[in-house]
């Protein structure tokens, strides 16, 4: 099953080193394999430095792409990370 | 060459960040950048043999991570921990891995070589990156990485936490992890190529009151270990391999320094009154907690001004309230000062956020930070305030809000507070019940309307920094123009003598807290300005209580007027230094 969905970067500092860091950790246990795109570059998500090289700050757009029998639990955890922000605080 | 050769003397000059005089040996800490081995796999077979070595240099950095990690769970700070998690995994990536182990199998070369073609190749990916928290990422991967070819080479992390007595620590940079493991109480002195006044190591240093000179850019390649350093923290020198007479002069230098300061600390905690028993309050600036301990031991009453920026800065996301809530509560309840006065957010919006709308402005220092930047993103300003006010509940706390221009501003920002306050209440969190609040006196317009906003406020803090400069029209980082910098400008004086009279009419007490006020040279005249307290880097404070002490405010005042009839500030500067000097004949000759 391939799930992908586009979702926009809300927190102030962007996909930095500790939000970086939890969506690595978020893909961890999967047994898919999931993939970040931003304007056509696309990244492991299991890599904390190749997240970092997309360089993505607040209000950017990227593409979460997983492959595998747990696609869409992946996915659906990744956004879920992203629409809050990273909990960062307000 | 034989062991015999004499060595060279060398003297290198850097940035002094921590005060005093060290002689030691010098121990070379993760020599980075030196050259790597790099040799071609013999044999095909070797290849296995090679990412072996490699994985197992991995999981043992790794291993070091989680046992620092382990040993300073309780004892630091949140933010230094999520470093090392950072770094840990860095160590498990699996680009990481991936690439290195490929340049192995493919190019047939050493786990080192390997390895820092894969550094390399991210630090270019980063460098290119239009993000300045990212690109400073670079440093992450470098520390990350050097840690690996440690651990390649066969050198453990007890190169590091074994670094015998006396020894004198020159690096690179040092960072958490690295300063973590030292028994840092037994170094002598450090020395560094990189790093100002603010890095890592300049704060551990202070806080441990040990001396160090940062910014020498290549002292880890001109000493080596085993060589006999001598470290001027007060001079920002490091001289390496020191000929006898050199040595001799600095082993009396270092006693006389040391006897000054021991005669001055024995003093320090006594109060700072006059002869003619006028009692000035002196606190202390901070910037960490840690270094609170230092403003008490030195003889501060309170702690006259806390830097907030800290929180926000070098990071990657905004600090949480909680984090706001306990830097600030480790302030205020430790024992020893009377008080904590703790400044908000005294930056440009673009110090902790990487967002486009706040680009970099032309003039920064007039720009939108501050207040003004508070003013605009209430969000952020309350968090700050909430944790300051919950910290009230603690100790006595006072807030004082920076660079307010006018009344609006202040107004508005006593609006907030008081929302902040009366959130509080409604949810039955507890705040100190007398917090006083107070304002940077550091605009020329707002020391024109000081009467006016005394008033308003609790006390004042007169900024002399940001005054001097916004009165004067200099930027005193523009070398064109710094030498207009005069703290004794006629101008600025009265604007003091006018903020101070403003204050006495109202009731409130006026401090100052710009470096003006850790000027020995100066306690003089800002005791017969009238100045009620005064707030400074700890270190000086034992020179300046002692003038204090030895002085009576009556003569104080005198040589106030006397200063005042001059027009202008060379003749006033001569004047004071001269008469400081034939006082205090001893003090200021020690200083030149």
């Amino acid at each position: 099953m391939i799930v992908r969905k586009t979702l926009t970067i809300k927190n102030e500092l962007g996909l930095h080193a500790r939000s970086a860091a939890m969506i690595v950790r978020a893909v961890e246990g999967s047994r898919s394999e999931v993939f970040l795109e931003r304007d056509g570059v696309r990244v492991d998500a299991r890599s904390l430095l190749d997240i970092l090289t997309l360089a993505c700050p607040k209000d950017s757009r990227i593409v979460v792409r997983a492959d595998g029998e747990d696609a869409r639990e992946v996915v659906e955890s990744i956004e879920r990370l992203v629409e809050s922000g990273f909990g960062e605080a307000a | 060459m034989t062991a015999a050769e004499p060595k060279r003397t060398l003297i290198v000059q850097g940035v002094g960040v921590s005060p005093g005089i060290a002689i030691g040996t010098a121990h070379l800490v993760r020599p980075v950048d030196a050259p790597i081995s790099r040799y071609q796999l013999e044999d095909r077979r070797l290849v296995a043999e090679e990412i072996r070595r490699f994985r197992k240099a991995l999981k043992d950095s790794e291993n070091e991570l989680l046992e620092i990690k382990r040993k300073f769970k309780d004892q630091e700070g949140l933010e230094t921990l999520y470093i090392l998690d950072v770094h840990i995994m860095i160590l498990r990536d699996k680009m990481l891995i991936r690439q290195t182990t490929q340049n192995i199998e493919e190019k047939g070369i050493n786990a080192e070589w390997a390895l820092r073609m894969t550094l390399d190749k991210y630090r270019d990916v980063f460098s290119k990156v239009d993000d300045e928290y990212l690109r400073e990422r670079v440093s992450d991967v470098e520390y990350a990485g050097q840690r690996i070819l440690r651990n390649l080479a066969g050198v453990h992390h007890e190169t590091i936490s074994g670094i015998g007595d006396h020894a004198i620590v020159i690096a690179r940079d040092l960072s958490p992890a690295d300063t973590m493991q030292m028994k840092v109480e037994k170094i002598q002195g450090f020395a560094t190529d990189m790093g100002g006044k603010t890095s890592h190591t300049a704060i551990v240093a202070r806080a441990y009151e040990i001396p160090a000179v940062v910014g020498l850019e290549k002292i880890t390649t001109e000493a080596r270990t085993g060589d006999l350093v001598i470290i001027d923290g007060t001079a920002g020198a490091v001289i390496v391999n020191p000929d006898p007479e050199i040595i001799r002069r600095y082993e009396e230098k270092k006693r006389h320094y040391e006897t000054v300061e021991d005669s001055l600390l024995k003093n320090a905690r006594r109060p700072a009154v006059t002869l003619d028993r006028h009692r000035l309050q002196i606190g202390a600036n901070i910037e960490f907690t840690e270094e609170v301990a230092s403003a008490v031991h030195h003889g501060a009453d309170g702690i006259g001004l806390y830097r907030t920026e800290f929180i926000y800065i070098n990071r990657d996301r905004l600090p949480t309230e909680e984090e706001h809530f306990c830097a600030y509560r480790k302030v205020v309840e430790s024992r020893g000062i009377r008080w904590a006065t703790i400044r908000t957010f005294d930056l440009g919006g673009d110090k902790f956020i990487s967002d486009p709308r706040l680009a970099a402005e032309m003039n920064p220092v007039m720009g939108l930070r501050a207040i003004r930047f508070c003013l605009r993103e209430v969000d952020l300003f309350k968090v700050q305030l909430r944790a300051i006010l919950r910290a009230s509940a603690y100790g006595r706390t006072k807030v004082l809000f920076p660079m307010i221009s006018g009344m609006e501003e202040l107004l508005e920002t006593k609006r907030i507070f008081n929302e902040v306050k009366k959130d509080l209440k409604r949810d039955g969190i507890p705040y100190g019940k007398d917090v006083k609040i107070g304002i940077m006196m550091e605009v020329p317009s707002a020391a024109l309307i000081a009467e006016d906003l005394a008033r308003e406020v609790d006390f004042f803090s007169i900024g002399t920094n940001d005054l001097i400069q916004y009165t004067l029209a200099i930027d005193r980082v523009n070398e064109r123009v710094s030498y207009l910098y005069e703290p004794l400008h006629p101008a600025v004086l009265k604007l003091i003598r006018h903020m101070v009279e403003a204050g006495r009419k109202a009731g409130i007490e006026v401090a100052m807290c710009g470096e003006m006020a850790g000027e020995p040279v100066y306690t003089m005249v800002l005791l017969g300005l009238g100045l009620d307290e005064l707030s400074m880097n700890a270190l000086v404070i034992p020179r300046v209580k002692k003038i204090v002490r030895s002085v009576t405010l009556k003569e104080c005042k005198k040589l106030v007027d006397r200063i005042m009839s001059f027009n202008t500030a060379s003749e006033i500067e001569f004047f004071v230094r001269d008469h400081m000097r034939r006082k205090f004949k001893e003090d200021f000759e020690i200083a030149d």
